[in-house]
């Protein structure tokens, strides 16, 4: 890979002040960063490490709900949410395997915000608000398409809060060579009704499948979305599925995750 | 170039690496310590796997600067200080764990961080948490006797 200047701030302010520099990238765990960069498909001049930043890391279920710290890997999401926001802790357990979860950071996924990955799917069911150095953000305004999001080029996701629903699963059926969701489903029941998240499935990132929210908020059961299959025609194709099998995995895994929720 | 300096299996060390020298690197070209395998350089393999402040993470993806002031324990620290086998190293010899071996440091550190997490993990619990480290003579089943037997628990087939 190409070399590059390399700082690792103490405070939000210098990560955000390293990252308004040109050529400056974010680094959390790096562990979807650091494969881009080997093949060259990225070369940042400056990389900015984000994980000896104050006050990034952390569970914290004092609140109504669970917030998050942005450096915060997916093993210690899986470890210290499981209590209070299983399928949250469930997703995170599924990321990738073990060495990677012990890298990997909710705020890196969420930023990357890969059409594939777990995260986005969470926040989205969830009704999550993305927190910056700058502002918040609610899920449904920071996911803009395929690694597209809302962030400003010096923004850190410095914590993302989950409201907890009553009722809660996700289902991923994985890719077996990268790990990440061929498709995955989450399904958030609230006291606002019921939100499906997609990811993996769409060539525009994660999505909510509305026609499934609608059925499942006047009967929260997978016989409520018996034959219901998701649009096709905006699915991705690649050589691991058509865009017809993905949509079919949609209704089947949120089925699972349906009659899965807790 | 920026000096860095850990302690590897107990002892202080510090090498002189790039900023995008990665953490298998600095083991195995500037501190000579070729134990760490790298068998895909993709994050896919785990031959890679050391311990960098007590979690097992692949060290071809991270970068050696990351670990500055870190603790590393790799494959060269395992053995007891006399050179016989540790537990887990000696069920791998005693249930087949490996056959052409050049996945074994990954298998035996993902085991160790496994066993210190959960000292008597089920036959499917092993399997999941050696998800990220792949043998491609295919030799699973004795990696998996030999980490049953390494906690103490009857392998799950009895080795030939």
């Amino acid at each position: 890979m190409y070399n590059f200047e390399f700082t690792k701030p103490k405070t939000i302010k210098d990560a955000a002040k390293a990252l308004a520099a040109d050529g400056a990238q974010a680094l959390g765990g790096g562990q979807t960063l650091l494969p881009t960069m080997k093949q060259r498909l990225a070369m940042p001049e400056t990389l900015v490490s984000l994980t000896e930043v104050d006050g990034m890391v952390g569970v914290d279920s004092r609140g109504t709900g669970l917030t998050i710290g942005g450096a915060t890997t997916h093993a210690q999401v899986a470890s210290d949410a499981a209590d209070v926001y299983p399928a949250l802790a469930g997703l995170a357990a599924g990321i990738g395997d073990p060495a990677v979860r012990n890298r990997g950071t909710i705020g890196g996924s969420l930023a990357n915000n890969d059409p594939a990955a777990c995260y986005p799917a969470a926040a989205l069911a969830s009704g999550a608000t993305i927190t910056t150095n700058k502002r918040d953000i609610h899920a449904v305004d920071y996911f803009q398409g395929m690694f597209e999001t809302a962030l400003a080029e010096d923004e850190i996701i410095t914590a993302v809060q989950f409201p907890i629903p009553q009722a809660g699963n996700y289902q991923k059926f994985v890719q077996p060579a990268s790990r990440f969701a061929l498709v995955g489903v989450f399904v958030a029941k609230t006291a606002d009704g019921v939100r499906v998240a997609v990811t993996g499935a769409s060539g525009s990132g994660v999505y909510r499948w509305t026609a499934a929210e609608t059925a499942l908020n006047s009967d929260f059961s997978a016989k409520a979305i018996e034959g219901l299959s998701d649009d096709p025609s905006e699915m991705i194709t690649d050589l691991h599925g058509t865009a017809a099998y993905r949509a079919h995995l949609v209704g089947v895994l949120t089925r699972r995750a349906v009659t899965a929720s807790r | 170039m920026p000096t860095i300096s850990m302690n590897v299996n107990g002892i202080s060390v510090s090498a002189e690496v790039e900023n995008r020298t990665v953490l298998s690197t600095a083991l195995r070209e500037n501190l000579g310590m070729t134990g760490t395998h790298v068998g895909c350089d993709t994050s896919q393999c785990g031959a890679c796997v050391v311990h960098v402040n007590g979690k097992a993470v692949k060290s071809c993806t991270m970068f050696a600067v990351e670990a500055d002031g870190a603790e590393v324990a790799t494959i060269e620290g395992q053995a007891h200080s006399d050179g016989s086998l540790n537990v887990i190293q000696q069920a791998f010899q005693d249930h087949h764990g490996l056959q052409c071996g050049f996945c074994t440091p990954g298998m035996i550190m993902t085991a160790t961080a496994l066993l210190r997490d959960n000292p008597k993990p089920t036959e499917t619990e092993i399997r999941d948490h050696l998800e990220g480290n792949i043998c491609r003579c295919t030799g699973y089943q004795g990696i998996v006797n030999a980490i049953m037997a390494a906690s103490g628990q009857k392998p799950a087939i009895a080795a030939e």
